[in-house]
């Protein structure tokens, strides 16, 4: 029921925040709240998860609602939990909520600030659902619920080419949304028409016995869907577009919380539902991880507009999470999780501070920079955590999930590894970049009172907090996903069968 | 109750005082600010003296103490602890940080009187004293990774500390990317050893790590070699080097602790600390040993041709950096851990001393522009004399002597060493010795060519650190006398409860009057030749500048052997031209492609309707004729 809540909680918010405009603000902070406060609750009372049973594959669910929707379909509506999902909902609340204060002081939301705040509840209503729902075609509903608000925050309250940044992001979410459609359809016809019951949920699709060729298909609808959506390489062109045209509040939900919508999308269905289809895809999605941190990487260092900057280094990690998933290998399975959270944290941070430099400057051009720390040194040395949290400084949260996810990785494919490491040295090289480059050198103007504001202040202290507890006490993280991390592990090598063996790599393979 | 359980107060404190100083440090008067910075640091020398004391008298069980605070994570039994691990070797390095920390700090207090950034200063500096004390103290290689990186984010972020001169960012910038080279093949290192073992606890991979892997085994080699280029990377050694030089952009406190004493040494630490997989993997010994000596010497002569005052020192520290690779790579460990803590003494009270120098000459580095500062600055002179008297190794009288002798002699009698080992180390050590006193005869001798602004001398703060580090450039010896003489080491005694005595081979030791005799020679040949060539005839340098050669020479070594200007062709440039080359992503132009495409065919149809009937018409008359074509003849 508490689900059900949650949910409701962020729509009737938004819809009350749109007709009373002058409160909305008010409005929004209490709905989030709120919910962030049922679903600490429900974490907290949870602290030792739900050991997995080897009799099934279904995971011990901590919190379950499930109504009809459409009978007739065998669709329904289906939430569940288990410790990923909720550590996935306390996220995206927290960030949420965060998200909220930031736009306090943003001057774009000071126009239609009631809409606004409905777009950015429902917004964080369909992630929450995406997280939660265990039915697939509703799994597909709050797919599409996230696009429309997120279309209409940056076509509405975005930058100057707002118009071409939300209709790329719409077409490229939306057309590989489709194949996903498609991908759902055919499971839901194919697994109908093997056991004669035609259903949507999730527990009745896991185990199925799709042919090894259509499976294969199958996965690549799911895929293509995610990799746009996190987005890998070369799926990424959407991105520097719309992460810089976003309004802030906007963009931290885009690129700290849409994107773990992908990896979370490939953890819980992608690899479940098409095992041997996965591994058989891994070593091409290792390479394409690789290459998005080394691409984005490059493409960071060469910018010279910082949320560019900051929009392909966001890029670059992703491309960690892609390696961590195919690698599947639990260290690595336990550093995207990880990752997902610390990344979060740490891109929101960046995300707020060019929000707030924008604020101060009208621009984000980093050749208008210069010299800030004389101005504001609470906002530099805010700014510093961030940045060493994004070149992986051990005791922030990234330095844990980038350790994980590449020794995890380096257990099967040592080259790749190798490679991926690269991306260390050149995060730290473009990563410097934001710091030297607008906090230190010369200034170029005079800024009066241009420090943090107190909420500003506090919103910048509960990000560090969290990505040094990240840091240094991961347990909490850890513990709650490895329930769900083991079986996924063991699901992936159960199903290896002696056909896998020569058609798919383990060990060193790649290159020998 | 066991003193021992306080040992995770002594990273508590510098700890805590970087928070307080970095949440209110904005809002504290400078006073405040210099005893909460001077202050951490003192109480974390003190529990460290106290400790060591008790460490000496009443050792614990084993030679070692370990305490675990909390468990990092747990990933499927693969759990690295938050845990301290003090032996003989983490206690001779925490004393060092903390005690010659504690020196610098109060020094700092004074130097650096007067600066906007007072508060930031200290809580850098005490980040960086408690992160080299994780360093030090950490049980398992992932907390000792932890610590490894934040050391070298201190020393980023003091490099860069005068924020407002591009240079300065350019030179943090350098350090921190070209040790992070280094780190990145170390923490691949960490991937193996995490794949091999499933742990990463020093103690048990050192344990298990000779059943795994026979001497010579794959496995061990591309360890103990990862695990070097980190060492490299952090203690400025071949090929890595590049960064301590342009690193003397910070201020000299700072270079002091940081790029001479304690965060430069940290590879040979982590060399020291998994010397197992070094005996291992005999070919990766023998490497370190080669890198030191060349280190040593490549170093030694670029120091011969500087100008700056402290870049003089900096070359000197990667030169003397070497001599404890040296060691390293032909077993002598302890012999490596014994000069790690003469240096610290004798360079960090050279640095201090050439601070106070360029204080007085107001910024001024040029040591040609300096000049008979003998006189005003007495107490300067004679400990900075001393403290080049070690580095020199004046037989004897000074701590220097005991130190870089045993190297020697270990790099010809160890059964890891050999003729030309020792040969470079000699060559270096003379070279040592030339500039050494070319930088004091030139500072402090001749005729005063700058009249003297503000003499710090006044300054009781500077001057106790400059007085104690200065006895103990000469006593600091006293506790390892060579073998010939008599069998008084405590030193090697204490450490080989943990790291393993250096075979030599037989019949050695009796040789060892005749290096000595050698070195003293050697040692005072130089002296008097750079005092000719200094203060007697200095037109003979002059002279000899201005030939073509001499001016080639001076040219090459004055840049480092070139290394700055061959990095820059082989990797920066083309970095640079990469990310240039390709700044709006190619891989967006083919999507645009691919949307240009299509307005174009959309463009190109809507131009058909024009409303033109004739047109029309004439489509329509083309259209049936294509059909009945096809009808007719296909």
């Amino acid at each position: 029921m508490t689900l059900t809540w949650i949910l409701l909680i962020l729509l009737i918010g938004g819809v009350l925040a749109w007709i009373f405009s002058g409160w909305s603000r008010w409005i929004a902070t209490l709905a989030v709240l709120i919910d962030l406060i049922l679903a600490l609750q429900l974490w907290l009372t949870h602290p030792i998860m739900p050991i997995p049973q080897h009799t099934g594959m279904v995971p011990n669910w901590i919190a379950e609602t499930q109504y009809h929707w459409i009978p007739l379909l065998g669709a329904s509506f289906h939430l569940a939990v288990d410790g990923f999902s909720l550590l996935m909902l306390v996220l995206t609340l927290f960030i949420g909520l965060l998200c909220v204060w930031i736009s306090w002081h943003d001057p774009v939301t000071r126009e239609n600030t009631g809409f606004f705040h409905f777009h950015l509840l429902w917004l964080i209503a369909g992630i929450a659902g995406v997280f939660m729902a265990m039915d697939l075609l509703l799994f597909y509903f709050f797919w599409e619920l996230m696009l429309i608000p997120m279309f209409f925050l940056i076509s509405v309250w975005g930058g100057p080419q707002r118009k071409k940044a939300s209709l790329k992001f719409f077409l490229f979410t939306q057309f590989s949304g489709l194949f996903m459609l498609i991908a759902i359809l055919a499971l839901y016809l194919l697994h109908g028409q093997q056991t004669g019951q035609y259903s949507f949920d999730y527990a009745d699709l896991l185990g199925n016995t799709v042919s090894r060729a259509m499976a294969g298909w199958l996965l690549a609808g799911f895929l293509l869907a995610f990799l746009v959506k996190l987005p890998a390489f070369p799926f990424h062109s959407w991105l520097p577009d719309a992460y810089t045209q976003s309004p802030t509040g906007g963009v931290a939900l885009l690129a700290g919380l849409m994107s773990k919508t992908a990896a979370y999308g490939m953890l819980r269905f992608a690899l479940p539902l098409f095992p041997e289809a996965a591994r058989q895809f891994a070593p091409v999605m290792v390479v394409l991880g690789v290459a998005g941190i080394l691409y984005g990487a490059k493409l960071a260092y060469a910018q010279t507009d910082l949320k560019r900057l900051i929009a392909f280094s966001s890029f670059s990690h992703m491309g960690f999470i892609l390696l961590g998933i195919f690698s599947m290998q639990e260290l690595a399975y336990q550093g995207v999780v990880v990752e997902m959270v610390a990344h979060a944290i740490s891109i929101t941070g960046l995300f707020f501070i060019a929000g707030m430099l924008q604020a101060r400057l009208q621009t984000t051009g980093l050749d208008a920079m210069g010299g800030f720390w004389e101005y504001m040194p609470r906002m530099g040395g805010v700014t510093m955590v961030f940045v060493m949290a994004t070149l992986g400084l051990p005791g922030l949260g990234n330095f844990i999930a980038e350790f994980l996810i590449l020794s995890g990785t380096y257990q099967v494919h040592i080259l790749w590894a190798v490679l991926a490491s690269l991306g260390l040295i050149a995060s730290m090289i473009y990563a410097l970049v934001i710091l030297q480059r607008v906090f230190h050198g010369k200034s170029r103007q005079s800024l009066s009172q241009a420090d943090l504001k107190p909420l500003e202040g506090l919103v910048m202290a509960c990000l560090i907090a969290a990505i040094v507890w990240v840091g240094i006490y991961p347990q909490n993280v850890i513990r709650s996903v490895q329930p769900v991390v083991q079986q996924l592990k063991q699901v992936v090598d159960h199903r290896q069968t002696a056909v896998d063996q020569h058609l798919t790599w383990n060990g060193y393979t790649l290159l020998k | 109750m066991d003193v021992f359980h306080l040992l995770w107060l002594v990273p508590t404190f510098p700890l805590a005082g970087f928070l307080i100083l970095a949440l209110f440090g904005m809002k504290m008067p400078s006073r405040a600010i210099a005893w909460t910075g001077t202050l951490s640091i003192g109480l974390a020398a003190l529990l460290t003296l106290w400790m060591g004391l008790h460490f000496l008298t009443q050792p614990p069980d084993g030679h070692h103490y370990r305490q675990v605070l909390w468990t990092w994570f747990d990933v499927n039994g693969f759990a690295p602890t938050i845990a301290l691990y003090l032996d003989p070797l983490s206690l001779v390095y925490i004393f060092v940080i903390t005690f010659v920390g504690f020196l610098i700090h109060l020094y700092s207090t004074a130097f650096m009187r007067g600066d906007e950034g007072y508060a930031r200063f200290f809580a850098f500096m005490n980040l960086f004293v408690f992160s080299m004390l994780v360093l030090v103290l950490a049980d398992n290689l992932l907390l000792l990774y932890l610590g490894w990186e934040g050391v070298g984010l201190c020393s980023f972020l003091l490099i860069g500390f005068w924020y407002r001169d591009p240079a300065n960012g350019y030179a943090a910038r350098k350090a921190f990317i070209v040790t992070r080279i280094g780190d990145t093949a170390f923490i691949i290192g960490l991937f193996l050893l995490v794949k091999q073992f499933h742990t990463l606890n020093i103690q048990d991979i050192l344990m298990q790590a000779p059943g795994v892997w026979a001497v010579g085994a794959t496995g061990a080699f591309w360890a103990a070699l990862l695990l070097l280029g980190g060492a490299v990377g952090k203690s400025a050694q071949l090929p890595l080097q590049t960064w301590l030089p342009d690193a003397m952009a910070g201020p000299t406190p700072v270079s002091a602790l940081i790029h001479a004493a304690t965060m430069v040494t940290a590879g040979v630490y982590l060399i020291a600390r998994t010397h197992v997989l070094y005996s291992l993997s005999p070919a990766v010994q023998s490497l370190v040993a080669i890198i030191g000596v060349l280190t040593l010497l490549i170093a030694g002569f670029s120091a011969l041709a500087q100008h700056d005052l402290k870049r003089i020192l900096a070359y000197s520290t990667i030169s003397q950096i070497g001599y404890m690779f040296l060691a390293l790579g032909v077993g002598a460990w302890t012999a490596a851990v014994f000069h790690f803590m003469i240096h610290a003494f004798f360079k960090a009270l050279l640095f201090l001393g050439a601070g106070a120098v360029i204080m007085a000459m107001e910024e001024e580095h040029d040591i040609f522009k300096m000049g008979g500062l003998r006189k005003k600055m007495p107490m300067t002179y004679w400990t900075f004399l001393a403290a080049s008297g070690a580095l020199a190794a004046i037989p004897l009288i000074t701590a220097g002597f005991y130190s870089k002798d045993l190297i020697l002699f270990d790099a010809l009698a160890s059964t890891q060493g050999s003729v030309y080992l020792w040969l470079g180390g000699f060559v270096g050590a003379f070279i040592t010795v030339l500039y050494t006193f070319r930088m004091v005869f030139v500072t402090f001798y001749g005729e005063q060519k700058k009249p003297i602004a503000h003499n710090p001398e006044h300054e009781r703060a500077m001057m106790i650190p400059l007085v104690v580090l200065g006895v103990l450039s000469i006593v600091g010896g006293w506790v390892e006398l060579p073998h010939a003489w008599a069998h008084f080491t405590p030193f090697s005694h204490l450490l080989e409860t943990t790291l393993p005595a250096t075979t030599l081979k037989p019949g050695m030791e009796s040789n060892e009057w005749w290096l000595q005799l050698l070195t003293a020679v050697i040692v005072f040949i130089g002296i008097y030749l750079t005092w000719v060539a200094y203060v007697k005839k200095p037109a003979m340098v002059t002279a000899w500048r201005e030939t073509a050669f001499g001016r080639a020479c001076h040219q090459f070594f004055y840049k480092g052997w070139m290394f700055d200007q061959l990095y820059d062709v082989l990797f920066v440039k083309p970095v640079v031209w990469l990310s240039r080359i390709d700044e709006h992503d190619f891989i967006d132009y083919l999507y645009e492609g691919f949307g240009r495409l299509n307005a174009w065919i959309h463009a190109g149809f809507s131009r058909t309707q024009s409303g033109y009937l004739r047109w029309y018409l004439l489509c329509i008359a083309f259209g049936l004729l294509f059909i009945f074509s096809l009808i007719l003849f296909v």
